[in-house]
């Protein structure tokens, strides 16, 4: 019923006829779900995968949050069991079975953030859903590069099995948090052997990694250069895809450095160099026996080269979806798209000169300092701007609250909270305080965990009938929405307070032995039963996504009226995406055009008023 | 059954490009970010360097001419077999892509066969600065200071007891010095030059309770030995690469230039763009490490 106002005129086949199962079982199953070169399955392979990979990283979390709330009992049912797995003892403190070991709660923190930033999210927001909505939006057949498509995800996911090998190792997985500062990371574990050791298997793993999203985003530039659909000119794109161009230029001009210094560091734990190892360093009350004369702080501009626009890279596809979901329900064009897109840009730009903002307690001066607090606050002004065209978005919209916007609206305050409590950090000043506090924590979770994962809900609930060709149950997504929305602020919102009163953000015995912080010591506790609960909530949407597969209501191509052109597609597309030929009329969101029998005109629509919203200024 | 992806072969009209040349140049960019990132960690280590510990003229100038002079070379007959195919004249194309993939390998034989098997047999012992007074009559620091030139902290040359690096028991290093040890006030002996100074048949015992640091001419040598050793390693790899795809396309070449040509030609310009790349890199590499 939805949908009929959706099929054009050259798009005469039944949409729920799936007319691409002959095609996919021509090429078997090893090359139709395993190595496929289709955009869609790789997408939905990325998406399987960075899932997994998220979750296993908050399991990670979850029994961290035990050791802060609880030290020094065992974690109950899970901790004998890792007890046994888990080699050097690092679930057996003092002989007691389940009790976390400091070294254990480093190498959990390590691979905390590692696994959420680089095998969780990235491969998420941008490897699944630019994978799969990038060419359909576009209204291209596929990637521009299918078979270097394929390559960079079986790329990721080799370097994330190797990532989680470390956990085999004699010495256990890299202890020296994920940003692996050197001397610390070039110095640890070197006697469990030459490679097979935690930090030089991250090292290793990295490099992989940066490959694969190299070859990802030189993909996704070509691809949104060359493919575009007849009509779909620029300034008609969907800012989804727009974030995704923009995003994958971050990924590309970023990355490399910190392979450059991924490889310094290789040759530093392998081959004894001293790029990163001043003269008479000490480790372990011994001088190191090399030859010094590098710079620890080299690797940190390296590496935060990289980190710091690899936030824009988490945060960037989130705006996208939020703007997708948001135009759609609220049922009229995206206020301030054009200003939005130049915003996109601006950050994008930006976010390669702010980096040492993460390096004000290293001494590098008053002038540098100067220099980058200055760029870090102008930062800020793209990234209000793109917050204030979705927020003035909702003006005067028919909202309609669907799971999607639910998650998109709630989107945008936690956002909003992430950015703002940013800005006490970009002063030298206060950061000196905050630094390094839990309250640093909570400002970059409220971007990520109720920012972008959020925005990745709604990107899931919004897509998955596209996808599947089926809708997610709306009930079950709304009970989701909730309590997930109440655990994840009762997570974070008590770590600002935390910080504040000065509790250390890698203490592994949740802050006892930082006095100052005594005061809110006991929100731990408040804090663990949180996460725990926001796990159990998890199920809910696991169970339903699984269980829509099946028995979702089935939909056709376009369930939620929307404009854009993987709407034009049938649900699921076929091999080659569209049916018949594609091209752009109008643009992305014309909704409730003036005189429109129907509050919607799809871009694909040769028929309908030709306007752009655009450039008309509404 | 294969779907058509626009524009593997024709440029789309406003672009004026097909994808892969778009691609290669993204990757491209990419590239000069690793080795820009490369670079910098040479910048920012070489400015970092306490006065005399940043080594100049260590490595062979007349070699490194002669392989830059074979890389330029090679990027030549690469464009010359790109040439060649544009005009259809496929004989000719596999000639010089012939040409250019023995090139190749002429360079990375000449470094990884001669060169860096010669580094590493030479020795360098950085001496203790409470000690430098004492070896004074080998490193002519006096003399340099009087020319403003940064003093010498260590001592080269090649081992007479080669157990001395892993030995604990052996007290001192004897050191067969380079020339410059030998008469360091000499202004002929000043590094760097354009010739190796030649290993004299001077032996200087270094007592090893004066010694800082002591090793071949590995990457574990100094930051310059660490920096040049990785940047050139990253180079031969890219080398490497570039030979696989190259031979790849003169053996295969010829099935697909009677399918399409022009594909063929689009395929050695991508490659080619890398190979002169690879060339660019070299031609900092160069200058950097050789003659600075």
């Amino acid at each position: 019923m939805e949908t009929s106002t959706a099929i054009h005129s050259h798009d005469p086949h039944d949409p729920h006829g799936h007319g691409d199962h002959a095609e996919h079982h021509d090429l078997g199953f090893w090359r139709t779900y395993v190595f496929s070169v289709d955009h869609k399955v790789i997408g939905i392979q990325y998406a399987i995968t960075g899932l997994l990979f998220l979750f296993l990283g908050f399991c990670l979390m979850m029994m961290m949050r035990w050791q802060l709330a609880y030290d020094g009992k065992p974690l109950p049912f899970f901790g004998p069991l890792l007890a046994r797995f888990v080699k050097n003892g690092g679930m057996d403190a003092g002989g007691v079975p389940g009790v976390m070991t400091p070294d254990f709660y480093n190498s959990l923190g390590a691979m905390h953030g590692t696994i959420m930033v680089f095998l969780g999210i990235v491969p998420i927001a941008f490897g699944a859903f630019g994978n799969y909505l990038v060419p359909l939006q576009i209204g291209a057949p596929d990637m521009a590069f299918p078979r270097l498509n394929m390559a960079s995800y079986h790329a990721y996911w080799v370097g994330g099995v190797l990532m989680l090998s470390s956990f085999f190792c004699p010495t256990g997985p890299p202890k020296s948090g994920w940003t692996s500062y050197s001397p610390l990371a070039d110095l640890m574990d070197k006697q469990a052997g030459l490679i097979f050791n935690g930090q030089t298997i991250w090292i290793l793993a990295m490099v992989i990694l940066i490959s694969s999203s190299l070859l990802g985003s030189v993909n996704i530039i070509t691809t949104v250069i060359q493919l575009r659909a007849p009509g779909l000119t620029w300034m008609r794109m969907p800012f989804f895809t727009w974030t995704q161009l923009i995003t994958a230029f971050l990924l590309l001009l970023a990355f490399p450095p910190l392979e450059a210094g991924s490889f310094m560091q290789l040759m530093d734990r392998v081959f004894g160099t001293s790029f990163f190892l001043p003269h008479g360093e000490v480790f372990n009350n011994q001088l190191v026996n090399v030859s010094g004369g590098g710079s620890p702080l080299l690797w940190q501009h390296l590496f935060w080269f990289l980190a710091h626009p690899e936030v824009y890279v988490l945060i960037l596809p989130a705006l996208g979806i939020v703007a997708e979901v948001i135009t759609n329900n609220t049922r009229r064009p995206m206020w301030g798209y054009k200003a939005g897109i130049y915003a996109v840009m601006g950050i994008g730009f930006l976010s390669f000169v702010v980096w040492a903002h993460h390096m004000y307690l290293t001494g590098m001066g008053r002038v540098v300092s100067t220099f980058f607090q200055t760029t870090t606050i102008l930062i800020s002004v793209p990234s209000v701007i793109i917050l204030t065209c979705l927020l003035l978005s909702l003006w005067g919209g028919s909202i309609r609250f669907t799971v999607p916007m639910l998650f998109a609206t709630a989107f945008l305050p936690e956002f909003g909270i992430g950015g703002l409590t940013g800005i006490p950090l970009a002063f030298t000043s206060t950061d000196l305080f905050l630094h390094d506090t839990y309250y640093v924590i909570a400002h970059f979770h409220y971007i990520v965990a109720p920012g972008t994962i959020f925005a990745i809900f709604a990107g899931i609930y919004y897509w998955y009938p596209k996808a599947s060709g089926r809708m997610m149950n709306q009930f079950w997504g709304k009970v989701h929405f909730w309590l997930s929305l109440i655990c994840i602020n009762m997570i974070f919102m008590p770590m600002f307070l935390q910080g504040m009163a000065g509790m250390h953000r890698r203490g592994f015995d949740g802050g006892k032995t930082y006095t100052l912080s005594a005061p809110a010591l006991h929100w731990n506790v408040t804090i663990a039963h949180a996460a725990w609960g926001l796990g159990l909530v998890q199920f809910i949407f696991i169970f339903n996504f699984f269980w829509s597969m099946k028995f979702g209501r089935k939909v056709g191509a376009n369930p939620w009226n929307a404009t854009t052109l993987e709407w034009s597609a049938p649900s699921p597309p076929p091999h080659g995406n569209f049916v018949g030929p594609i091209a752009a009329y109008r643009g992305p969101y014309e909704y409730s055009v003036p005189g429109h029998p129907v509050d919607f005109v799809p871009q694909a629509d040769p028929q309908g008023p030709r306007t752009d919203a655009g450039a008309l200024g509404h | 059954m294969e779907m058509e992806i626009p524009y593997t072969v024709s440029a789309r009209p406003d672009t004026g490009l097909y994808n892969a040349k778009i691609g290669i140049w993204l990757f491209l960019a990419s590239e000069v970010m690793l080795f820009g990132g490369l670079f910098s960690g040479y910048v920012f280590l070489r400015m970092g360097a306490q006065p005399g510990y940043w080594p100049h003229g260590m490595l062979n100038v007349p070699i490194g001419t002669l392989n830059t002079c074979i890389l330029i070379s090679s990027s030549v007959t690469a464009v010359l077999a790109w040439a060649s195919l544009k005009m259809r004249q496929f004989t000719q194309y596999q000639m010089w892509m012939a040409a250019t993939i023995v090139l190749g390998v002429l360079f990375l034989i000449i470094k990884l066969c001669y060169e860096w098997p010669e580094d590493f047999k030479r020795c360098g012992v950085y001496i203790k600065q409470e000690a430098l007074a004492k070896y004074e009559p080998y490193l002519g620091n006096q003399y340099l200071y009087s020319k403003g030139l940064p003093p010498r902290v260590e001592i080269t040359g090649e081992l007479e007891n080669e157990d001395a690096l892993t030995n604990p028991n052996t007290r001192e290093y004897d050191l067969h010095v380079d020339a410059t040890y030998a008469d360091p006030t000499n202004p002929a002996n000043d590094r760097p030059s354009f010739f190796q100074r030649p290993v004299s048949d001077k032996v200087v015992k270094i007592n090893k309770a004066d010694v800082d640091f002591a090793s071949k001419f590995y990457p574990s040598h100094n930051t310059f030995f660490g920096c040049y050793f990785l940047i050139a390693s990253l180079h031969a790899l890219h080398v490497f690469g570039g030979l696989i795809v190259f031979s790849y396309f003169l053996i295969t070449g010829s099935k697909l230039y009677r399918k399409n040509p022009e594909h063929l030609c689009n395929r050695v310009e991508v490659a080619g763009l890398f190979w002169h790349f690879v060339d660019l890199v070299w031609i900092f590499v160069f200058p950097l490490f050789y003659l600075l």
